[in-house]
């Protein structure tokens, strides 16, 4: 008895140092987090001393300079008498215009792919199947290169351009398209369309209070299409239907008027938009199918049409498993547009790699580009998240 | 289990001390670049990644051309034999970076010698190797005539290089209007010049002519235009801060260009050794002085003629009349026939 | 008495098909109402709009030998340019007369990939067979020894060095990635920290900004005087990127095992390592199984990316092939050449996690 209760008063006493698993989780991060500091402390004074030796300008004050290069495409006002921040602002600019539409597109895509998979037609299932296996499992580098050799150095030249819709031509010098001449009808006919999609929102929110207040359905949809295109369409016409279109023609070295997306732009917005949406057909597919079979048994049940049964019942389940991968590939893609510098296209890592070299200050230009990704991801995680807890379950 | 900790810790420290006794080695070694070439065996050049011509692979993946036989000539002066270089084929984009870390140790990359590249950049330049001024070349059915014509134009261009900055200033000052289209890799760029993409490629002239005459299908279909609207002084590049370095390939260019003028050949430098001209003694090493001045061995220049000839035999081996590019000399010819080649005394 | 039947239920009949066999079949799959039939025609105007003119391209108009690029060109596609070009495609700028070598390194690694697919291979006798096939490979290819002349790294090219960098990468970036999971999921706070830090760090920028770091700034990092292979610094920033990727699916498979089992092994009086060791990780791992070979396929891929630092890859292989100025234009014919390539890798990877998933499925259903 006396021995036990020995034992026990000395196992209650602190036990020797390294035996104390709270000391030794402390004892451990401070050896961890020394050896990460010391690492970095090495790498930094390495960089410090070559710079300092070889007499290598620092700083990021080349970005107030005159950056004197011409950038082929902007969204934005730009001469080569502007500052290396503005070029780089085109770049960035470029990279987000690419982006954000390739993740509209590859989403559309992806989505009538991964339904078309499940289709209980045969041949459009297989297709959609043929599609995914073949654009899935090519590197997008390739492709890329694909496409723009496709659009680029296969195309004819503005001279023989092909003409797949009337005054719309394939060239080497990009795809070449029709505006509407500018006419101050245009600003009355946006503003209807605003005002019929404010319109058409508020009809659904109060369609949907009707039917929960009183079980009558009101048919939303068809009355939303009307006030969405019948609205600014009616303006249109009202203001005598001005459609005079910018057409292009053949003038000097290439097409003029009309509007025109470069062949590197197009090529990498057709890789990126074929090769993400593959991946987001396979998502939405795996979201569909996880939702229970029950689930649209139980619709099917209630005598809901397959559209609603989508609509009301497996979609917003599917969300739930589709949303977090879905993240994660509009993250990929819009890393991987940074893929346009082996097509030409000016994006920001081209528009910073071509700084980098005129100032000679890679390590401020390699910064700038990660601080830009770093945070584009960050933001889109967060928009994505925000969009995930609105869809995410909610539990009691 | 107290043991292992001792014997992790143990570790850890014995790893951060070896990272500490590098820095410290890292200070030691500072700016010896030849030590360093030396102690390796051999060094690395950064030479362009595609000009027929100035440095071009064959399907061997070896290297050849003017740029090639710069690095093969400092290489010679160094260690006596021209194959200790690693080629390392850099875009334009790519060779500054390359030349600040170390990755390598000579850029002959067909690079202009501008003033911020020689101090912001932190680069010291060797003399000039080939004068040059950049030029248009045009598709012959354009019927463009002068460079003044090309308002509109879509060019193509290499980015990172003073051609692309040129190119802004003088459609700026014409007031003009251009698209450019940049990318990077040579191969690339040409590959879609010649594919119409662009109705103009502007660049070195002697580059244009050089692709013109070795990529084009048909080279026949395209012209260079006359203006010349910059002038490019190409020069080999090294890093800033190590004076021998810099010493040894400025002298290793100077001794390829005062050979030229001394009439001193791959072939005949061997008689050369016997000559009673006291200059020419004093260059290949006969009467010793110059090696030891830059730390090299007394038969520097002697085996850099051994190795790759003087200057006027690389330029017709690569690029001149015995070369399917047929350039004429030019500018790059000796002082005394008209051009601007001019060694600084060797003594 | 007098209705027998009545009671009996009568068995449910199927109603009589009135389509019966093939036509049954086009019925059900194709023709199923007016929207499908619509589909179905639609589809089947776009197969016949764009097959026919494939397959005249592909073989029918096809130039399958010429003399140089000019005589090639026709309206089909013209294979005698990768004729010309296949050597070089494929093993680069690998010494000619020792063609055999990287064709022998080609061999092993498809042998070892095929080995580790085999389920009753995995344990100690597959690492054994790999750092044995590894070695081989590498002897092969570096040479030097054996009676081999010694082939600098600069001339591995091809398909040879898109599988060396792609299957490193994978080997050596797994046990980081799960070091990094675990890290991840520790429970002390600064080695989390970090280790959160490398993953959203690396995973957050492009790889081909890593790789430009890795191949053209990385000695300004290091002291002078060190000098690192170009492919292995290349090699490294595969190796960094892929455990980045690999320890995001591995935390995966950490988050799914359930507190009991640690609680179990602390209870077991496990040790931190035991219990990772012998009743976490083998869990974990099996459960991720599939989503990790998808990483390795994403990896594979990714190899293309070192055409931004002129390692000749598969892909720049190719490209180099194309500015001969004696076989221009033949893009397409030179991207459907190495796109099968990697198409079939790609592909039998995917099938093959496909598999392992329906399998491994299977096992939880039971």
């Amino acid at each position: 008895m006396t021995t036990d209760e020995a034992t026990l008063t000395s196992a209650r006493a602190r036990p020797a140092l390294w035996r104390d698993a709270k000391i030794r989780g402390i004892a451990y991060q401070v050896v961890f987090v020394a050896a990460v500091a010391g690492f970095i402390a090495l790498i930094v004074h390495n960089a410090i001393a070559n710079i300092g030796r070889q007499n290598i300008a620092t700083g990021f004050g080349f970005l107030h300079r005159e950056a004197a290069f011409g950038i082929g495409e902007s969204l934005i006002e730009y001469s080569p008498a502007d500052t290396y921040a503005r070029a780089l602002l085109v770049g960035l600019t470029n990279t987000l215009h690419v982006a954000a539409l390739g993740i509209v597109l590859a989403t559309i895509l992806g989505t009538l792919m991964g339904l078309a998979r499940l289709s209980s037609n045969w041949l459009v299932a297989k297709l959609a199947r043929v599609y995914v296996e073949i654009f899935r499992n090519i590197p997008l580098a390739l492709q890329l290169f694909f496409w723009w050799g496709l659009l680029d150095k296969m195309a004819p030249g503005p001279r023989q351009a092909w003409q797949i819709l009337p005054d719309v031509f394939v060239s080497n010098r990009g795809i070449i398209y029709p505006v509407p001449l500018s006419n101050p009808a245009y600003k009355w006919v946006v503003a209807a369309l605003g005002i019929g999609v404010v319109a058409a929102i508020g009809l659904h929110r109060w369609a949907k209070r009707c039917q929960a207040a009183t079980g009558r359905q009101f048919p939303t949809g068809w009355v939303a299409l009307a006030l969405i295109i019948g609205l600014p369409a009616a303006v249109f016409l009202g203001f005598g239907a001005p459609a005079r279109l910018d057409v292009p023609v053949l003038k000097g070295f290439n097409f003029s008027g009309g509007d025109a997306v470069s062949p590197e732009f197009a090529a990498l917005l057709i890789g990126l938009v074929v090769y993400t949406g593959t991946f987001i057909c396979e998502i939405v597919r795996a979201g569909i199918l996880a939702v229970n079979w029950g689930q649209s048994e139980a619709a099917m049940a209630l005598g809901l049409r397959s559209s609603q049964r989508m609509r009301l019942v497996v979609l917003p389940q599917a969300l739930r498993v589709i949303v977090p991968p879905l993240t994660s590939q509009y993250l990929g893609l819009t890393k991987a547009s940074s893929l346009a510098v082996i097509i030409g296209f000016p994006d920001l890592v081209s528009v910073a790699n071509t700084t980098m070299n005129q100032t000679g200050q890679a390590i401020e230009g390699i910064t700038v580009i990660m601080a830009v990704y770093l945070s584009l991801s960050l933001a889109i995680s967060l928009a994505m998240n925000v969009y995930n807890r609105a869809v995410a379950l909610v539990e009691r | 289990m107290h043991k292992i900790i001792v014997r992790r810790c143990a570790g850890l420290v014995t790893a951060l001390a070896m990272v500490g006794a590098i820095a410290a080695a890292n200070s030691a070694l500072a700016g010896a670049t030849l030590d360093k070439v030396k102690q390796a065996g051999g060094f690395s050049c950064g030479v362009p990644t595609g000009i027929p011509g100035f440095a071009q692979p064959n399907d061997k993946g070896v290297y050849s051309g003017f740029d090639v036989d710069i690095c093969k000539a400092v290489s010679a002066a160094i260690f006596g034999d021209p194959g200790k270089v690693k080629y390392v084929p850099l875009t334009a984009v790519q060779r500054f970076t390359a030349l600040q870390s170390g990755e390598v140790d000579i850029l002959s990359n067909n690079t202009t010698w501008t003033l911020t590249r020689d101090t912001e950049l932190g680069f010291n330049f060797a003399p000039v190797v080939f004068y040059d001024g950049q030029g248009f070349m045009v598709p012959k059915k354009l019927g463009v005539k002068s460079a003044k014509e090309l308002n509109g134009a879509t060019i193509c261009v290499a980015p990172g290089t003073t051609s692309e900055l040129n190119l802004a200033d003088y459609f700026r000052a014409n007031k003009m209007d251009y698209k450019p289209v940049v990318i990077e890799k040579v191969d690339e760029i040409y590959a879609a010049f010649f594919a119409g993409r662009c109705d103009v490629m502007t660049g070195d002239a002697t580059g244009l002519a050089a692709q013109r005459i070795g990529r084009a299908t048909h080279p026949d279909d395209y012209v260079v235009l006359p203006e010349r609207i910059s002038k490019e002084p190409l020069a080999p590049v090294v890093r800033h801060g190590d004076e021998q370095w810099n010493d040894i390939v400025t002298w290793g260019v100077y001794a390829l260009i005062q050979a030229e003028e001394s009439g001193i050949t791959q072939a005949n430098v061997d008689d050369k050794l016997k000559s009673e001209d006291p200059g020419i003694k004093r260059m290949l090493g006969v009467t010793p002085g110059l090696g030891k001045a830059l730390g090299l061995d007394e038969r520097w220049a002697y085996n850099e003629i051994k190795a790759v000839g003087n200057y006027g035999e690389i330029f017709e081996r690569s690029l001149g009349e015995g070369s399917p590019l047929n350039l004429a000399r030019g500018l790059n010819n000796l002082w005394t026939k008209g051009g601007l080649l001019y060694a600084i005394p060797l003594r | 008495m007098t209705d027998l039947t009545q009671g009996i239920p009568i068995a449910a009949q199927a109603p009589r098909p009135r389509w019966t066999g093939a036509l049954a079949w086009l019925r059900a799959n194709l023709f199923n109402g007016v929207t499908s039939t619509i589909l179905t025609l639609l589809c089947a105007a776009l197969i016949a709009a764009a097959l026919p003119p494939v397959i005249r391209w592909a073989l029918i108009d096809a130039i399958w030998s010429a003399p140089n690029g000019q005589a090639c060109h026709g309206a089909g596609a013209c294979w005698a340019f990768i004729g010309e070009k296949f050597r070089f495609i494929l093993f680069g700028f690998f010494p000619a007369g020792e063609t055999w070598r990287p064709i022998a390194a080609v061999v092993i690694f498809l042998a070892m990939i095929v080995a580790a697919c085999d389920r009753r291979m995995w344990g100690r006798r597959l690492a054994l067979v790999w750092v044995i096939g590894l070695f081989a490979v590498f002897a092969l290819m570096r040479g030097g020894a054996f009676g081999l002349s010694t082939v600098e790294t600069a001339l591995w090219s091809g398909l040879p060095l898109t599988l060396v960098l792609a299957v490193v990468g994978m080997l050596v970036g797994f046990p980081f990635g799960v070091l990094l999971a675990l890290g991840r999921r520790s429970r002390l706070p600064a080695v989390r920290a970090i280790c959160v830090g490398y993953i959203e760090l690396v995973r957050g920028v492009p790889v081909i900004t890593m790789l430009f770091m890795a191949s053209l700034m990385l000695p300004l990092f290091l002291p002078t005087g060190i000098t690192i292979d170009k492919l292995v610094r290349a090699q490294v920033a595969f190796i960094l990127f892929a455990g980045a990727s690999l320890a995001e699916v591995v935390r995966g498979g950490l988050q799914a095992i359930p507190r009991g089992q640690i609680e179990a092994a602390d209870a077991l009086g496990l040790t931190y390592v035991q219990r990772t060791r012998l009743i976490v990780l083998p869990q974990a791992l099996a459960m991720v199984i599939p989503a990790l070979v998808n990483t390795f396929i994403g990896i594979f891929k990714d190899t293309a990316l070192v055409i931004i630092i002129s390692l000749f890859d598969l892909l720049t292989t190719a490209e180099t092939a194309l500015s001969d100025a004696n076989w221009q234009g033949f893009y397409v014919e030179a991207y459907v050449f190495v796109g099968v390539i990697y198409w079939s890798f790609c592909f039998f990877m995917s099938r093959y996690s496909q598999l392992l998933e329906r399998e491994f499925n299977r096992g939880r259903r039971r």
